[in-house]
C-alpha cells in the first residue's frame, strides 16, 4: 500500500470509529437526562434504572470516544503535517473552543456518573443537562472545521501562505452551521433508533416489561423528532453545496454535463469514463428545483473541470443514495408511529411495529457513515477545496501502512470488546430487586 | 509582554497541570503493575478509587496543549509530528490501551481473569505513555528536530533515540510514579496501605533523582543548549533551587509520614522541575530551529485565541473545583460509595 494511501486509510478508519462513539456521546447524555428528569418528576424508579443504564453506556461510550478523540487531535499532525503547517492558525479556533467543551462534558460527566449519593438532586439533573449541552457544542465546533475545509473562509493568500487570518470568521464559514446542524440531528437520528431498535427486540424477547416499554418510548422521540427536521436541514446544506462547491454537488448527483432545469437521478450508476450516469429514476427539473428552488436554475455539471479534479464520482453518488434513502425510510417510519401510537394505542403492545424497530434500527448509523463517506470523498482531492490537495498535504515519514494496521487491529479489538460489555451491562434486563428502592445502584 | 510568549506560558501551565494530575493517574497505573504483598488487592483498590471519577477530565489537559501547539505554533507541530513521528503514535498508543483497559477491566466484574489481564495491559500502557512523553520532551530539547521541506533531516529514529532523551523518558516515567505514589498515601486510612505507598514514593523518587543527575551528565554529550540554558540564566536557577528545597522537603516529610505535606511538596517540586524546563527551553520549541516568535502564528490569531482560553477558563476553573470538591475533599468518609456503579 503506498503511502499516501495508507495515511488516508488510517484517518478514514480513525474517524469512522471515532464517529459512531462521538455521536453516543452527544445524543445518550440526552436521553439518560431525560430520562432522569422523568423520574425527578414521576418517582417512577423504572425511569431511574433506565437513566443508571443510560449512563453506565455513557461511560464506556464516552472513554472510548475521549481516546480516539485524541488519536484523531495527534493524527492530524501525524498524517497530514504540511496541512496542519499551513492551516493550523486558520482553523485552531474551533480546535480550541472544541477542548473547553469537552473539558466541561468530561468534568460533568465524572460528577454525572459517580455524584448520584453526592449531590443535590436538582444539581445532579443540571450537570446531565451541562453534559448534553458541551457534547453538543463539541459537535458543532468539530464539524466547523469540517465546514472550513470545504468552503475556507477568513484570510488572503499571499505568497503561498495563509495572511490576514481571521479566526472567527474561519470558525464561521458557509459551510460550517449547515453542516453543525445536519451532524447534530443526525446524531440524535442514529442514536435514538439505535437505542429503540435495541429495546424493541429486547421487548420482543423477554416479553413485556415496564423497562423496555418506557426506553422506547424516549428513544424514539428523541431519534423521530431529530429525523423529520433533519429533512429541511439537508435541503439547506444541499442548497449551500450547490452554490459553493458546485463541483461537489454534481458528483453527489452522477450530473457530468452542466444543464439547464437539470433531473434528479434517484439510484443509477455513474460511469465517469463514459460521462454518463445510467439506470438511475429520472425526476425531470428535480436537482435544479432541489438545489436552487426554481425548476429551469443552472447546474453546473462535472464537465465544468478536468477529470483528474474528480472526487471518485461513483462512491459519492453511492454513498450519497444510501444516506438520502436511509434518511427518508427513518423519516417515513417516524411518521407511522406517530400515526400508530395516535390511532391504535401504545406502541410496545404492537408487535410488528416492534419488529420494525428492529430493522430500521442500524440505518441511522448507516446514514451517518454514508454522510461522512459523501463529504470526505466528495470534497478529494483537496484537503481544503480547490487550495490543497490532500496529496500536498501527507507526511514524509515512511511505512504509514504499518501504523494504520496497528490501529486497525487496536480499534477492532476495542469495538468488539465494546459491544459485547453493552450487550452486558446496559441493555441486560432489570432484575425485580433493582426496582425497589430509588437508591439502589445498578 | 509578546502574544507568542502569552500562548506559549499557557500551554506550559496546561503541561504542568497535566503532569500533576493525569501524570499521577499515569504513575498509579504504573504501581498497579508493581503492586505485590499481602495487600496487593488493596492496593489496586486504592488506585482504581483515586482515579476513577477524574482521568477523563485529567487527560483533556494534553488535549489542550496539542490544540493551542497546532493553533498558534502550526510549523513546530508540524515539523514535531514529522521528525518525532514515532514517539508521538507511541504516546498515543498508550493512550488508547491505557484508557480503554482501564474502562474494559472496571466492567469485567466478576471474571477475575479477565480482570487481571486487563489490568496487565492498562498497567504496561500506563508506563508507555510517560516514557515516551519524556523522550518527546528530550528530543526537542536536543537539538535534533531538523526538518526541511517536509523532510526530516535526521530521519525517523535519530531524533529521539539516543541518550538524552531516553533518560529523559525515565526520569518522566519516575517522577510520575513518585508524584503518584505520594498523593496515594493521603487517599487511604489504611497505616499498612500507606505504608507501602510511602517506602514506594521514597524508591521512585531516589530513582528520579538519579535520572535528574544522568540527564544532566548526558546532556554534555547531546543537548548542550538546553544545559546551558539550565546553568545560565540566574531566574532558571531560582526554580531550580526552589524544586530542590521542594524535593528535600517531600523527602523529609515522607520520612517522618506527614503525608499531606510530602504530597504538597511533591506536586511542587514536579511542578516546578518542569517550570524550569521551560525556562531553560525557552524561546525553541523544537530545537534547534524552532522558536516561538519564528512558528508562532499572526499575533491577532494568538490574541483571539488567548480570548476563547479566558473564556474557557472562567467555566473549567470553577467547574474543575466542584469536581474536585465534590470527589477529593471527604475522600476518605466516602470511600464506601465510591465502589463502581
Amino acid at each position: 500500500m503506498d503511502n499516501f494511501l495508507a495515511a488516508r486509510s488510517q484517518m478514514g478508519m480513525s474517524l469512522a470509529f471515532h464517529i459512531v462513539f462521538a455521536v453516543i456521546g452527544v445524543s445518550l447524555p440526552l436521553m439518560m437526562t431525560i430520562a432522569e428528569w422523568r423520574w425527578r418528576s414521576t418517582g417512577d424508579p423504572t425511569y431511574l434504572l433506565l437513566a443508571k443504564r443510560w449512563a453506565k453506556g455513557t461511560t464506556i461510550l464516552f472513554a472510548v470516544g475521549a481516546i480516539s478523540g485524541t488519536v484523531l487531535s495527534f493524527e492530524l499532525g501525524l498524517l497530514w503535517p504540511r496541512f496542519m503547517q499551513y492551516a493550523g492558525a486558520v482553523i485552531g479556533m474551533p480546535f480550541s473552543l472544541e477542548g473547553f467543551a469537552f473539558f466541561t462534558e468530561a468534568i460533568f460527566l465524572g460528577i454525572y456518573l459517580y455524584g448520584w449519593n453526592r449531590v443535590p438532586g436538582w444539581f445532579h439533573l443540571f450537570s446531565g443537562i451541562i453534559v448534553s449541552l458541551s457534547g453538543l457544542l463539541s459537535a458543532i465546533f468539530v464539524t466547523l472545521v469540517n465546514g472550513w475545509m470545504n468552503t475556507p473562509t477568513g484570510f488572503d493568500i499571499l505568497d503561498g501562505k495563509f495572511q490576514n487570518i481571521h479566526p472567527f470568521a474561519a470558525m464561521l464559514n458557509p459551510a460550517g452551521i449547515p453542516e453543525a446542524v445536519h451532524m447534530v440531528l443526525a446524531s440524535y437520528t442514529a442514536a435514538g433508533f439505535a437505542t429503540a431498535g435495541i429495546h424493541s427486540w429486547l421487548l420482543l424477547r423477554r416479553g413485556r416489561n415496564r423497562f423496555d416499554e418506557v426506553a422506547i418510548g424516549i428513544a424514539l422521540c428523541v431519534g423521530g423528532a431529530a429525523v423529520l427536521i433533519q429533512g429541511v436541514s439537508g435541503d439547506a446544506l444541499a442548497r449551500m453545496v450547490a452554490v459553493k462547491q458546485p463541483m461537489k454537488l454534481a458528483s453527489l448527483e452522477g450530473q457530468f454535463k452542466t444543464e439547464v432545469g437539470a433531473p434528479l437521478s434517484i439510484g443509477g450508476l455513474p460511469f465517469p469514463d463514459e460521462r454518463v450516469t445510467k439506470y438511475a429514476i429520472k425526476i425531470p427539473h428535480g436537482l435544479s428545483l432541489l438545489a436552487f428552488h426554481t425548476p429551469n436554475a443552472l447546474i453546473k455539471g462535472l464537465d465544468q473541470e478536468p477529470s483528474k479534479d474528480w472526487p471518485n464520482v461513483r462512491m459519492v453518488h453511492i454513498c450519497f443514495q444510501i444516506m438520502v434513502g436511509c434518511g427518508s425510510l427513518l423519516s417515513l417510519f417516524a411518521l407511522i408511529a406517530a400515526w400508530l401510537s395516535w390511532k391504535r394505542g401504545p406502541l410496545s403492545k404492537q408487535k410488528l411495529f416492534l419488529k420494525a424497530a428492529v430493522l430500521v434500527s442500524p440505518l441511522g448509523f448507516v446514514a451517518l457513515e454514508a454522510g461522512w463517506m459523501v463529504t470526505e470523498l466528495g470534497r478529494q482531492p483537496w484537503i481544503v477545496y480547490h487550495l490543497m490537495r490532500t496529496r500536498d498535504a501527507v507526511t514524509t515519514m515512511p511505512n504509514i501502512t504499518i501504523t494504520f494496521l496497528v490501529m486497525t487491529f487496536v480499534y477492532l479489538v476495542l469495538g468488539i470488546i465494546v459491544v459485547w460489555l453493552l450487550s452486558k451491562h446496559v441493555i441486560a434486563p432489570a432484575e425485580k430487586k433493582q426496582l425497589d428502592g430509588p437508591g439502589v445502584l445498578v | 509582554m509578546n502574544p507568542a510568549m502569552i500562548l506559549a506560558g499557557i500551554m506550559l501551565g496546561a503541561l504542568v497541570i497535566y503532569s500533576l494530575l493525569a501524570g499521577a493517574d499515569y504513575g498509579a497505573g504504573f504501581w498497579d503493575l508493581m503492586c505485590s504483598g499481602p495487600r496487593r488487592e488493596k492496593q489496586r483498590q486504592l488506585i482504581a478509587q483515586a482515579i476513577e471519577p477524574v482521568w477523563e477530565t485529567n487527560h483533556v489537559w494534553l488535549i489542550l496543549v496539542v490544540v493551542l501547539m497546532f493553533a498558534g505554533f502550526a510549523p513546530a507541530f508540524g515539523a514535531i509530528s514529522i521528525a518525532l513521528g514515532v514517539p508521538v503514535f507511541l504516546i498515543l498508543l498508550g493512550v488508547v490501551l491505557r484508557g480503554s483497559a482501564y474502562v474494559f477491566r472496571t466492567y469485567f466484574a466478576g471474571s477475575i481473569r479477565t480482570q487481571l489481564y486487563w489490568g496487565k495491559v492498562f498497567s504496561i500502557s500506563s508506563s508507555m505513555t510517560p516514557l515516551f512523553l519524556g523522550i518527546v520532551i528530550g528530543a526537542i530539547s536536543s537539538d535534533t528536530v531538523v526538518v526541511r521541506d517536509g523532510i526530516s533531516e535526521n530521519g525517523f529514529l535519530r531524533t529521539w533515540f539516543h541518550p538524552f532523551p531516553v533518560i529523559v523518558g525515565v526520569l518522566s516515567l519516575s517522577l510520575f510514579a513518585y508524584l503518584s505514589a505520594c498523593y496515594l498515601t493521603v487517599e487511604t486510612d489504611d497505616p499498612a496501605l500507606q505504608d507501602d505507598f510511602r517506602s514506594r514514593a521514597l524508591f521512585s523518587g531516589f530513582i528520579s533523582l538519579m535520572a535528574a543527575f544522568a540527564t544532566y551528565v548526558v546532556a554534555g554529550d547531546n543537548a548542550r543548549e538546553i544545559r546551558d540554558g539550565l546553568s545560565g540564566a540566574p531566574y532558571v536557577l531560582l526554580v531550580e533551587s526552589c524544586a530542590a528545597i521542594a524535593a528535600f522537603v517531600a523527602f523529609q516529610a515522607l520520612w517522618s509520614r506527614r503525608y499531606l505535606r510530602a504530597r504538597i511538596a511533591a506536586a511542587a517540586q514536579v511542578g516546578l522541575i518542569i517550570i524550569g524546563w521551560g525556562a531553560a527551553q525557552y524561546p525553541y520549541l523544537a530545537r534547534p530551529g524552532l522558536t516561538i516568535f519564528n512558528s508562532s502564528a499572526p499575533s491577532n490569531v494568538l490574541i483571539e485565541i488567548e480570548i476563547a482560553c479566558a473564556f474557557g477558563g472562567a467555566i473549567l476553573f470553577p467547574s474543575l473545583f466542584l469536581l474536585y470538591r465534590i470527589f477529593k475533599a471527604h475522600r476518605k468518609a466516602v470511600l464506601a460509595d465510591t465502589t463502581p456503579v
